[in-house]
C-alpha cells in the first residue's frame, strides 16, 4: 500500500520526440486512478515510467515516499498486468505465479500460501497445472492478474489489460478488476483508451492529450464539467455535440441568450450532450434553447436510439438521445429542446471551458 | 492443396516416387556393394542385388581386417567424427545463443556493426579462409587434436542469425514481465529464452551436427595422425589405393557406417526438428 507521486515527469525519446511533456499527479493510497486518452497521448509511456520500463527523462516519481527514478522495476514494489498478458508460455500457471516470488528467494511455504490464495480469489485453482496456451482469453487474463496479486505489491499497474478480450468478457472482467481492487485496497494505475472502461473503473480519471494532462477528476466531474472541448468530446458516448457560435444567428438554433461566463458578442463553442436534448412537439417557450434538426440517420441500440440530424438542415451534425425505439425517418424535421443548465461553453480558439 | 482430383494425386505421387528413386538409388548401390566380395567388382559390372559377404565385410572394416589394406579401423574414426560433430554443434549453439542474446536484448555501442560483421562472415566459409586458419592452428600447436578439429569451425553466423530472428519474435512484454519479476539477464536467458527456443535449438542441432559430421577438407588438413582421422575423410583414405584395385566393398561398408549416425540423429530429433522449422511456440 502506498501513494504514488509524479512531479513534472517528462519523457524525451532519443529521436527528440517528447512523449510526456511534464505531468504531475498525486495518487492516494488505495486509489484507483485511470489514465485515459487517444493513442499516442503518452499514457502508456507514463505508466511504463512508473513501472521502470522506461527511463524518466526529467522530473521525479516516487512510490510510497521513495523516489524510484533510478530503481530497477523489480525493486519498485509494483506489479504490472500487460495487454497481451505476457505469461511465460512454457511454464504452467502455477510456475507463472511463482516465478517472481522464487526470484525473490521467498520461502516455499509462503509461496504456496500466496499462490493458493490468489488462485482462490481468481477462481483459477483448477487450471494451476495447465500451460497458458490451454486457457481461454479470460482465464489468461485472470492468471495475469494472479501474477500481480501474489506479489502483494504496493501498487498495481495495468496497461490496457482488457483490450484483447471480447466485448462481453471485457465487461465482466472490468467488474472483477474493480471488485478485486476494492477488496485488496491496493493503489492502482490503469491505462486505457476506452472511455467507458475509464468511467466505470476510476476513482479519479486523468485525461491525457499530447503528453499533457487535460483534466483530472472523478468520472462525474469530468462528465459534468469538462475542462476543455477535448475532454468534452472524449468522455461520453456518443460524444458531446459541439456547435461553433459566431456573432450572427445560427440557423436552426433559437433561444440561446447570453451564456454565463461568455462576454456578449465573443465567439465560442457551445456544447450539449445528446442525452440532454429532448424531442419536443410544441413551440419553444421563452428562455428555452431549441434546435431544429433535419434527421439524417437513426441508430437503434435497444433501450434507446440515437437520432442524428443537421442543425437547420445544413449546419453541423447533432445527436439526440431518444429512449426506446425511434421510428423517425431520415429527412424529417425534428425539434429538440436542451435541458436547462446542460449547456457548456468553450473558448473558440483555446478550447478551454469558459463558465 | 485445395483440388482433390484423382489424376492429380497420381501425378504427384509419380513425381515423388521418381525423386525418391533418384535419391535412394546411389545409397542402395553402396549398400549392395558393401555386401559382395572384393573380386566381384573387377569385372566392371556393379551388382544390383545384395551378396553374401555382408557380415564379413563389416567385420573387416570394424575390426583389424582393414589395416592390411592401409585402412585405419573404422571404430575409432567414428568416435572421432562423433566428438568433432558434437563439439561443433554444441559449440556453435552455445556461442550463437549468447551472441544473439547480446545483439537482441542489450543496447551497447556498435551493436549494429557487431551484428553486420558477424553476418559478413557468412561470406567466408572454411574453404576460403583455410590457409590462414591452418597457419593459426598450426602455430597454436593444435594440429592432430580434437580442439584443432572443432574450434575453427565453431563460430557460426547462420546460427546467430537464426537465433536472432527467433528472439525477435519473443514479445517484448515477456522480457518486461521478467524484469518486473526480478529476473536479471542471466535468469531471463536461462528461465525464459532457452526453454522457449527449445525447438529451434533442436532443429539447429540436427543441421549443425550433420554439418560437423560431413566436414571433409578441414580434417584432411589438420590430421596427419591416424588416431584423429574422422570417418568421412577415412572413406577417401580407403579409396586411395596405390598399387592395387581399391577394395570397393570395404570402402562402401565404411561409407554405410558413416551414413548411420546422422540418420539416427535426424530420426531421434525428427519431431522437434520439424516443429522447430515450421512453428514457433508462443
Amino acid at each position: 500500500m502506498a501513494a504514488i507521486e509524479l512531479r513534472d515527469v517528462r519523457k524525451v525519446y532519443p529521436g527528440g520526440v517528447e512523449a510526456v511533456k511534464g505531468v504531475s499527479l498525486d495518487i492516494a493510497d488505495g486509489e484507483f486512478l485511470v489514465l485515459v486518452g487517444p493513442s499516442g497521448c503518452g499514457k502508456s509511456t507514463l505508466l511504463r515510467m512508473v513501472a521502470g520500463l522506461e527511463t524518466i527523462s526529467a522530473g521525479m516519481a516516487s512510490i510510497g515516499g521513495r523516489v524510484v527514478n533510478t530503481l530497477e522495476p523489480a525493486d519498485r514494489d509494483i506489479a504490472m498486468v500487460f495487454q497481451n498478458y505476457a505469461l511465460y508460455p512454457h511454464m504452467s500457471v502455477r510456475q507463472n505465479l511463482q516465478y517472481g516470488l522464487k526470484n525473490r528467494k521467498m520461502e516455499k511455504a509462503e509461496i504456496a500460501r500466496r499462490v493458493a490464495e490468489a488462485a482462490e480469489i481468481l477462481q483459477i485453482a483448477p487450471f494451476l497445472d495447465r500451460k497458458p496456451r490451454q486457457l481461454s482469453g479470460g482465464q489468461r487474463q485472470r492468471v495475469a492478474m494472479g501474477r500481480a496479486i501474489v506479489r502483494e505489491p504496493s501498487a498495481f499497474l495495468f496497461d490496457e489489460p482488457l483490450s484483447n478480450l471480447d466485448a462481453k468478457l471485457r465487461v465482466q472482467m472490468r467488474g472483477e478488476i474493480r471488485r478485486l481492487q476494492r477488496t485488496l485496497g491496493t493503489t492502482s494505475l490503469y491505462v486505457t483508451h476506452d472511455q467507458l472502461e475509464a468511467m466505470t473503473l476510476a476513482d479519479r480519471l486523468v485525461v491525457l492529450n499530447g503528453g499533457l494532462v487535460e483534466q483530472v477528476g472523478t468520472p462525474m466531474e469530468l462528465y459534468e464539467r469538462p475542462a476543455s472541448v477535448f475532454v468534452a468530446s472524449f468522455i461520453g458516448s456518443p460524444s458531446m455535440n459541439l456547435i461553433g457560435i459566431g456573432s450572427g444567428a445560427i440557423e436552426g438554433l433559437t433561444g440561446l441568450g447570453t451564456m454565463p461566463g461568455v462576454p456578449a458578442g465573443r465567439p465560442f463553442t457551445l456544447g450539449v450532450r445528446p442525452e440532454h436534448l429532448d424531442v419536443t412537439e410544441g413551440e419553444s417557450t421563452a428562455g428555452e434553447v431549441t434546435l431544429l434538426l433535419t434527421v439524417t440517420n437513426v441508430e437503434v441500440v435497444g433501450a434507446e436510439s440515437f437520432v442524428y440530424g443537421r442543425l437547420g438542415g445544413t449546419g453541423p451534425d447533432v445527436a439526440v438521445r431518444v429512449s426506446g425505439y425511434s421510428r423517425l425517418e431520415p429527412g424529417v424535421t425534428l425539434r429538440a429542446r436542451a435541458r436547462p443548465g446542460a449547456l457548456h461553453a468553450f473558448d473558440a480558439s483555446t478550447g478551454r471551458r469558459l463558465t | 492443396m485445395v483440388e482433390n482430383r484423382p489424376w492429380l494425386s497420381v501425378a504427384t505421387h509419380v513425381v515423388l516416387i521418381i525423386g525418391l528413386v533418384i535419391v535412394l538409388f546411389p545409397i542402395w548401390v553402396a549398400f549392395v556393394a558393401s555386401t559382395h566380395p572384393a573380386d566381384r567388382f573387377v569385372s566392371g559390372v556393379v551388382p544390383l542385388l545384395p551378396g553374401t559377404h555382408l557380415i564379413g565385410n563389416y567385420a573387416a572394416v570394424l575390426g583389424e581386417g582393414a589395416r592390411q589394406n592401409g585402412l585405419p579401423p573404422v571404430g575409432p574414426m567414428l568416435v572421432n567424427s562423433l566428438v568433432m560433430a558434437l563439439g561443433i554443434a554444441l559449440g556453435k549453439i552455445a556461442i550463437s545463443l549468447i551472441s544473439a542474446f547480446a545483439i537482441v536484448y542489450f543496447r551497447f555501442p556498435f551493436r549494429k556493426i557487431a551484428f553486420w560483421i558477424i553476418f559478413l562472415t557468412l561470406m567466408l566459409p572454411v574453404e576460403v579462409r583455410i590457409v590462414p586458419t591452418y597457419q593459426v592452428i598450426a602455430n597454436l600447436g593444435m594440429l592432430n587434436s580434437y580442439v584443432g578439429l572443432t574450434v575453427p569451425l565453431i563460430a557460426s553466423a547462420t546460427a546467430t542469425f537464426l537465433y536472432r530472428q527467433f528472439f525477435l519474435t519473443i514479445p517484448d512484454e515477456l522480457a518486461e514481465a521478467a524484469r518486473i519479476d526480478g529476473a536479471g539477464p542471466w535468469k531471463f536467458l536461462k528461465d525464459i529464452v532457452i526453454p522457449l527456443s527449445r525447438t529451434s535449438t533442436a532443429a539447429l542441432f540436427v543441421i549443425l551436427f550433420i554439418y560437423g559430421w560431413n566436414q571433409y577438407l578441414w580434417p584432411l588438413l589438420v590430421t596427419t595422425d591416424p588416431d584423429y582421422y574422422t570417418v568421412v575423410m577415412g572413406i577417401q583414405r580407403a579409396a586411395r589405393a596405390t598399387d592395387q584395385e581399391p577394395l570397393w566393398n570395404l570402402v562402401m561398408a565404411v561409407a554405410m557406417l558413416a551414413l548411420l549416425p546422422p540418420v539416427i540423429v535426424v530420426l531421434a530429433m525428427q519431431k522437434l526438428f520439424v516443429r522447430g522449422l515450421v512453428e514457433t511456440e508462443k
